[in-house]
């Protein structure tokens, strides 16, 4: 090499140095975001932790901050959870088998999927607007627990249909195989092999796609959800608050107080997904080792 | 007497196939309600926002550049909100795409599997934590905060807003990208070793390269998150619909218009009210638009290396 081409050939120690130091800004990013979830963590546990005690969980909301509680809220979310879990678990599995097990391939079944695919990134306010205009509205429910309920459903049955499928495309074809030459049926192979074999994998999409369903707001404010509820609902037809939309509502107000009791609630919800996610790892990890 | 027990046999097996054919048909349904969603969204905000627009002509909506649709003299251009968006869109993606890029490329070309498994899963509790926690954040933690450093900062302003709708969208930047660059094929990393080449060049000349529609696709994915987001925004970026580039003032988004007349008392049948059906479907086709796009890169990229 002639020394022209030699001065080319960039510097060895600089690329190396420069790799060094690359890599350590990568690493420093990439632990920039668990910092910020810990900082994130930090400050509504230091903001709410005072305001968390057995009177705020059975408390009514309340103008005075001191006697403030989530009781109406907590019991909303519960009752919009469950009619939620009814509806949606049935349909989105069902869905999922159909795709996995009954579909054949073609235009009509391609379209089914990208249409699942493209519900999944709408703005859960834009099922807010469905819901109204459906629900409340056209179907006239109101602005009831039920409502919010199949308003909830239509926004998470994308999650728990593409989740269902993948647990379903899990269990091995021999077992499917191994029906079906003892002359089962399609539906009683399913019925009897797959589902029980992709029910851990269904049960922890399912969890997570309800534990997203908890804290979804904006849908239920469109929807009509109450902001100062001082009853716990009795049936689907009741009107209803939930956790998020009484945080939210006490965090829109100027005073400090108010402030504080929204980081409470907010401690309330993470507790509770924090549960429902380790219950979905839970029943993930023992489902590994069985196998 | 050897055929009896075969005909019920066969009864029985019609009778199962019947059953079967019903079960079936039932399956179908719940499959075809996710068309019937897409069906009756799109429904529902063309028939709302086609009586809206037949008093508000569409020019006047789009290139409007006032947006005072519930106080006198009411004005409907909805430029104002759309900037507002945008605003929030690109400050979360100033965040984002950085810090979601370069951990993406952290877990995926140096960290051992021992900080990736540990990592990967922390990220993506950020992804979980309910909008409207990110909403009281921003409000309580980092608007104070920008106050302290910037004192003209307004109490609701679109950068507080823009940094947590940011925080928010990481783990989808990191965790899609991580993805696109493990689907690089080993053997051009490994043709990129065999050259000389650092270990950065071949993450930053070889690898994130090989993986850049995918990387796109989950910038637009992203993008269109933090389009459609909305109690953070409406928490901590106001109510001021105006077209601005200062991101220190307050601002409205298309979303916290939404939120904003939902939670007033606007009957229901005026134009105020079919407002929200209007600015609705410009938010419903622009994020549409977004993941149609998104997820075709992302079908197209698979198949280049499979």
């Amino acid at each position: 090499m002639t020394a022209s081409e030699w001065r080319g050939v960039p510097n060895l120690v600089r690329r190396h140095r420069q790799s060094l130091w690359l890599r350590r800004l990568f690493k420093a990013l990439t632990w920039l975001g668990v910092v910020l979830l810990a900082i994130l963590l930090y400050r509504i546990a230091r903001q709410g932790a005072g305001w968390v005690d057995w009177d705020f969980l059975t408390s009514f909301p309340s103008r005075f901050p001191v006697r403030a509680g989530i009781k109406s809220a907590l019991a909303g979310t519960i009752w919009l959870i469950g009619l939620t879990a009814l509806i949606s678990i049935p349909v989105g599995v069902a869905a999922a088998v159909y795709l996995e097990e009954f579909s054949r391939p073609g235009r009509l079944k391609t379209f089914i999927e990208i249409n699942i695919a493209n519900l999944a990134g709408v703005p859960s306010i834009v099922y807010g607007i469905l819901g109204l205009a459906i629900f409340v509205r056209g179907i006239a429910l109101g602005r009831s627990v039920l409502a919010g309920a199949l308003t909830m459903s239509l926004l998470i049955l994308p999650v728990i249909i593409i989740a269902a499928r993948e647990a379903i495309k899990a269990v091995p074809q021999s077992l499917r195989q191994g029906a079906m030459a003892l002359g089962a049926t399609r539906w009683q192979t399913v019925r009897h092999h797959v589902l029980p074999g992709a029910l851990p994998g269904i049960l922890t999409g399912v969890i997570l796609a309800l534990s997203r369903a908890i804290g979804e707001t904006a849908p239920l404010i469109m929807i009509g959800a109450l902001s100062y509820v001082a009853f716990v609902p009795e049936g689907p037809m009741d009107g209803f608050t939930a956790l998020p939309i009484q945080i939210f509502n006490w965090t829109s107000r100027p005073q400090q107080e108010f402030h504080g009791l929204a980081a409470g609630g907010i401690i309330v919800l993470l507790v509770v997904l924090l549960l429902m996610n380790a219950a979905a790892v839970a029943i993930r990890h023992r489902f590994q080792r069985r196998r | 007497m050897a055929t009896a027990p075969a005909t019920a046999d066969l009864a029985f097996a019609k009778k199962r196939r019947l059953g079967e054919g019903g079960i079936k048909a039932v399956l179908f349904v719940c499959a075809l309600l996710s068309i019937f969603t897409t069906a009756g969204i799109i429904l529902v905000l063309a028939r709302e926002s086609w009586t809206f627009f037949r008093e508000i002509p569409l020019p006047d909506f789009l290139f409007g550049t006032r947006w005072t649709p519930l106080l006198v003299p009411r004005s409907y251009g909805v430029l104002p909100l759309l900037g507002g968006t945008a605003m929030i869109v690109i400050g979360s993606a100033l965040v984002a795409v950085p810090v979601g890029l370069a951990s993406a490329i952290y877990l995926s070309e140096y960290a051992s599997e021992r900080v990736r498994g540990i990592v990967k899963p922390i990220l993506e509790i950020l992804a979980g934590v309910p909008t409207v926690v990110y909403g009281y954040f921003a409000l309580t933690s980092v608007t104070p905060l920008l106050r302290a450093v910037i004192p003209a900062t307004n109490i609701f302003n679109a950068a507080s807003a823009a940094v947590v709708v940011g925080i928010m969208i990481l783990p989808t930047v990191a965790s899609l990208c991580d993805d696109a660059l493990r689907a690089v094929p080993r053997s051009l990393r490994e043709a990129g070793f065999a050259l000389g080449a650092t270990r950065h060049e071949v993450a930053t000349q070889v690898v994130v390269p090989g993986a850049l529609s995918g990387i796109i696709a989950s910038f637009i994915l992203a993008a269109s998150r933090a389009f459609g987001e909305t109690m953070a925004v409406t928490l901590a970026a106001g109510a001021t619909p105006k077209l601005t580039l200062n991101p220190l003032e307050s601002i409205q988004t298309i979303t916290a218009y939404i939120v904003q007349v939902s939670l007033g008392d606007t009957p229901a049948g005026g134009v105020e009210y079919k407002t929200i059906f209007a600015v609705g479907a410009l938010l419903f086709v622009i994020t549409l638009g977004m993941n149609v796009v998104a997820n075709r890169v992302l079908r197209r990229y698979q198949e280049v290396y499979e």
